[in-house]
């Protein structure tokens, strides 16, 4: 069973309809309680990282989140779900993260921005989740610099920068694509995160 | 580096796919959900639907058009057409869109581009121009074409994307249907002023266009209607064009 948290503006009716289509069984987390019993667990995102980590601590979904991760099992943040994972964004300044990653989230400074489109994912190292340079669907304003190298799993790059793409520690995962919109690959993205 | 787009653009009226010349003659086209189904199969990088519906009682119609459609399609799904307010594009997002396309509506409420990348984030916010070529220069228009403003078309982009606007989709309606080729003149001048991707829109006939587009402007996408209803191309063969010329384009 796979949780997947709805924080009120995220796309989280996008990544159940991509659970439901690779058969994956899943059940919306609305509450601490809804967490209690999932095997993994999906942090979808879209939207602001101040009002999303507002919403997780007001609705008691932090508290229920880091104790998931405590136990080491399988998390996937996406895109703003995997900005939350650290410890802060110059979105919301003051507003602190899951702090489960060190780093901090940055504005963008490539062009053009939003980084929105199809951009090649490039391994830096293996990893459960992907195996080999793959594009993904990108939309964001925001990207994670990541405080330990070895965190990095895969990037993309975008001008002269390098955008974290995977970032990785034991059972934790994050992608700042959309595997829900990216097509047979996003979906195959899916199914090895349902698997590990 | 990111890839250059291929969007075709599903016009809906009534639930059903329609094409028009310049807004007009609207003909038949098919069912969107299949439709849909079948762009994404063959290689399109996203959709654009366009509701072209004249009457607000047919939006539950759409509402439950875009929740069929998204829980069969896996790349992104921008609509537009007859969003008036927040709430509208609120309920089209929870439908499973994942853009909302704004014209008429915020060339009458520009405070609502704000709202909405407030709330949503900018990367949802679309701002749909309708131009004109006109003696004096490309305006924008409103309520599909039929009325023309003063307002000049670069300043409303760049204005737009100061206010939240994170895409710009600018479709040339001389060019709408007339399979003549990209307006790559105002496309060209709009993706230079703004940092957002530009979606260029109105024109397209033939491979040679996408080529022409993608290397003389820096436009980040581009928008089709006739040439995949017509079956005279589709995505993937429009991008093997595009990458034998040099364009980087998803495989």
């Amino acid at each position: 069973m796979i949780g997947v948290i709805d924080y009120g503006a995220g796309n989280m009716q996008s990544v159940v309809n991509a659970l439901e289509h690779i058969g994956a069984p899943h059940r919306v987390c609305r509450a601490p309680h809804d967490v209690q019993g999932v095997e993994r667990l999906i942090l979808p995102g879209v939207g602001h990282f101040g009002p999303a980590a507002s919403h997780l601590e007001r609705t008691g979904l932090r508290g229920a989140i880091l104790d998931f991760a405590a136990c080491a099992r399988p998390m996937l943040g996406i895109c703003l779900g995997l900005q939350l994972l650290f410890e802060s964004s110059e979105e919301s300044p003051g507003t602190p993260g899951l702090g489960l990653l060190p780093g901090a989230v940055v504005r963008l400074r490539t062009r053009p921005c939003p980084h929105m489109g199809w951009n090649r994912v490039r391994p830096l190292r293996p990893c459960a989740l992907l195996r080999e340079p793959t594009d993904f669907y990108f939309a964001h304003s925001f990207m994670a610099l990541i405080r330990e190298a070895e965190d990095l799993a895969a990037v993309a790059q975008q001008e002269d920068w390098e955008i974290a793409a995977v970032v990785q520690r034991g059972a934790l995962h994050g992608v700042q694509f959309h595997p829900e919109k990216s097509s047979d690959a996003g979906l195959a993205l899916l199914r090895s995160f349902a698997a590990c | 580096m990111l890839t250059r787009r291929i969007i075709p653009c599903l016009d809906i009226r009534d639930g059903r796919v329609v094409k028009g010349v310049g807004f007009a003659n609207l003909r038949d086209i098919g069912d969107p959900v299949d439709l849909a189904r079948r762009y994404a199969g063959d290689g399109a990088d996203e959709l654009c639907f366009l509701d072209v519906t004249a009457s607000v009682q047919a939006r539950p119609l759409l509402y439950d058009l875009i929740r069929r459609v998204s829980k069969v399609l896996f790349i992104p799904l921008t609509v537009g057409g007859g969003v008036r307010s927040a709430e509208d594009a609120r309920q089209l997002l929870r439908c499973g869109a994942d853009k909302i396309a704004l014209n008429t509506a915020a060339v009458k409420e520009p405070a609502l581009l704000t709202t909405l990348a407030d709330e949503f984030g900018r990367q949802c916010v679309v701002l749909s121009i309708d131009t004109l070529r006109t003696n004096d220069g490309y305006r924008v228009t409103t309520h599909g074409g039929r009325t023309v403003l003063e307002r000049e078309c670069v300043a409303w982009a760049v204005e737009g994307v100061e206010r939240g606007a994170g895409e710009i989709l600018l479709n040339v309606i001389n060019s709408d249907g007339a399979r003549s080729g990209y307006d790559l003149d105002i496309t060209g001048r709009v993706a230079a002023r703004v940092d957002v991707p530009v979606i260029a829109s109105g024109g397209a006939g033939s491979p040679e266009h996408f080529v022409r587009l993608f290397r003389e402007t820096s436009a980040s996408a581009a928008l089709a209607a006739s040439i995949f209803h017509d079956g005279a191309a589709e995505a993937r063969s429009l991008k093997a064009v595009l990458a034998a010329q040099g364009v980087e384009v998803r495989s």
